[in-house]
């Protein structure tokens, strides 16, 4: 647990994680890490929670009739560029 | 380039053709499975060939084999239904009049993920989702300052994330910070991909997901403390 010295250090750390961990370093191993348990469980959790995204939203099905109206409004532009090209 | 989760669903039925315009029954949207490293359609290429040339069926035919994945696409993003199917009809009435500009420099399914992905991001301006909202969401909130406090280390999520839970933390997340995470952490887009996408600094694209994440954390751990109570 940080003690009044590594209150500051939390901060600092924690202001430095947004280009630690998006930079792809090991944040892991910073030594502020080894030494504090909130940072690490703060870590672990940040981590555990990118890593559980990749498994999130199983594909969907979209509406059937999506493809009536896609198809629809393909037609009118068609529509439209003809009497475009004829004018 | 997104990572390797962006390829081809496996190939279904083909959908109704221009000249069949029967109604369907309107249908909720369905759940199906995690079908996101199928293998790629051997007829997709000879599809894309033709619609190229401007068969309409061959394009009903991609439609088929994109649907799925560009519609969750369109729905993660926007996270309303009624807006993923219109986002969904964009993506691919703007496939239609592009297609030909196809040339085969990435996979067809990466171009087209990357145009759905715009398709939505233009809709999102239009809605008011600037670069400015982008930045003001980024200014550090008293609560979410450096000096936060994160807990204690036992209530820790480790290993214990509902994935629904999940889900809905993620749809509660405001507009700006859900979509760096779905296209960061969901679609696989790198921060320098982001930041060109949204016409921001990589800095920001890095420090917004970071807030979306401990947005996420505190969701997950009220929701943990929720179901704790007697």
């Amino acid at each position: 647990m940080s003690d009044d010295a590594g209150k500051t250090s939390c901060a600092e750390f924690q202001a430095q994680l947004p280009e630690l961990i998006g930079s792809g370093a090991d944040a892991k191993a910073d030594p502020h890490i080894q030494s504090c348990e909130l940072c690490r469980a703060l870590l672990a959790d940040l981590e555990t929670i990118a890593e559980a995204a990749r498994q999130l939203f199983p594909v969907v099905e979209p509406p059937e009739e999506l493809w009536e109206h896609i198809e629809s409004a393909i037609k009118s532009e068609e529509e439209e560029t003809g009497s475009d090209d004829s004018k | 380039m997104p990572r390797s989760r962006l390829t081809s669903p496996t190939p279904e039925i083909t959908p109704n053709v221009l000249d069949e315009t029967t109604p369907a029954p309107a249908q909720p949207a369905k759940r199906v499975t995690f079908a996101r490293a199928a293998p790629p359609d051997p007829a997709e290429a000879d599809a894309l060939t033709r619609a190229q040339a401007g068969d309409h069926h061959a394009f009903a035919h991609l439609y088929s084999l994109h649907k799925r994945r560009i519609y969750s696409l369109c729905l993660r993003m926007v996270g309303n239904i009624a807006e993923a199917e219109d986002l969904t009809q964009e993506a691919f009435l703007q496939l239609h009049r592009k297609i030909s500009t196809f040339r085969g420099d990435s996979a067809f399914s990466t171009w087209l993920h990357r145009l759905a992905v715009n398709v939505v991001l233009m809709q999102l301006r239009k809605k008011g989702l600037s670069l400015t909202s982008l930045d003001e969401a980024m200014e550090p909130t008293p609560e979410e300052g450096p000096g936060r406090s994160f807990g204690a280390a036992d209530l820790n999520l480790s290993g214990a994330i509902d994935r629904l839970a999940l889900e809905r933390a993620v749809a509660d997340l405001p507009a700006g910070y859900r979509l760096i995470f779905i296209l960061h952490d969901v679609e696989g887009y790198e921060h320098n991909e982001i930041a060109s996408m949204l016409e921001c600094s990589i800095g920001n694209s890095k420090s917004q997901l970071h807030k979306a994440r401990l947005r996420l954390r505190d969701a997950l751990r009220a929701e943990s403390t929720k179901e704790a109570r007697p």
